[in-house]
């Protein structure tokens, strides 16, 4: 197999054939206020160096594919936030509870 | 209609926020100044330097340059930002901005990415069918014109420079502004002249 062939991961999107024939869905509501406060969110955090973008990304990019094509853009987000900030301890799992 | 955020998600978040309140780390307060710097970014600043390039070359060069000193040069933060790129349209070539990855979008200058350009269809289908994602929005590109697709990277973000349309001579920079949308700027419709003010 070359490396041409293998599959690629669920985020990396490009060209991906299960949806060659979904219409793009104009949709051009702005986010919505459980969006905007988890993107404000992500933005403290990262000021205060507490996460960085990559971090985010590897938080996402990690998310299993059933999960990631069921979760909303920002529920995608605060599941990275959040893992990130256990995995750093900078809250424990018992404080989320 | 992107979903509403299920109710499940909302505790979550609301959980954590308090978390992290309680430990000192975050307050209200900052959340919220946060929040209102980010609605402030809109795309009429990138509409603003798309004007701008059509009535004054230098101010042209620069952009081309380095988007993110013009950017700068609007009064707009880039601190921490990414670099800006500008793709300038020619008559022989049109761009397209996606990012296929996630959502990466030049937010200090267009404001939130739109729904449409973080869905999964106009992420695998912009590199694969780009021509005919923006036939089914009702932009058809003259034949013979090259369409180059960007992906906009966590690491570089970009935007379009398009070609000034004609009908437009004489215009002000508002009034070019003005036909400059967000849609035009990722590269996925051309500036529209209204037809009372091109007669």
């Amino acid at each position: 197999m070359s490396d041409t062939d293998r599959t690629p991961a669920t985020h990396d999107m490009g060209g991906a054939t299960r949806f060659r024939c979904t219409p793009v869905e104009r949709d051009e509501e702005p986010p919505d206020a459980f969006g905007k406060r988890v993107d404000a969110l992500r933005q403290l955090l990262a000021q205060k160096k507490l996460m960085t973008v990559d971090e985010l990304r590897r938080g996402i990019e990690s998310i299993p594919e059933e999960e990631y094509l069921a979760l909303t853009y920002y529920e995608r987000w605060l599941r990275s936030i959040t893992t990130l900030m256990l995995e750093k301890g900078v809250v424990s799992a018992e404080e989320l509870r | 209609m992107s979903p509403p955020a299920r109710r499940d998600s909302l505790e979550k978040l609301e959980k954590l926020i308090a978390a992290l309140k309680a430990k000192g780390i975050i307050t209200e307060e900052e959340l919220a100044e946060r929040q209102a710097q980010t609605d402030r970014a809109s795309p009429e600043t990138g509409a603003r330097m798309v004007a701008r390039a059509w009535l004054d070359p230098e101010w042209r060069a620069l952009l081309l340059r380095d988007g993110t000193a013009a950017a700068e040069a609007m009064g707009v933060s880039m601190a921490g930002a990414p670099p800006l790129g500008v793709l300038e349209d020619t008559p022989q070539r049109h761009h397209l901005i996606v990012c296929t990855l996630c959502s990466c979008y030049p937010r200090a200058v267009l404001g939130y990415p739109p729904h449409w350009y973080k869905s999964f269809a106009y992420r695998s289908r912009a590199v694969r069918d780009p021509r005919g994602v923006l036939a089914e929005w009702g932009t058809v590109l003259p034949e013979g014109m090259e369409i180059r697709v960007v992906d906009s990277t966590a690491d570089y973000r970009w935007m379009v420079l398009p070609m000034r349309p004609p009908g437009t001579e004489g215009w002000s920079e508002d009034q070019l502004a003005a036909i400059v949308t967000r849609d035009v700027l990722v590269g996925v419709a051309l500036p529209q002249v209204p037809a009372a003010a091109a007669a």
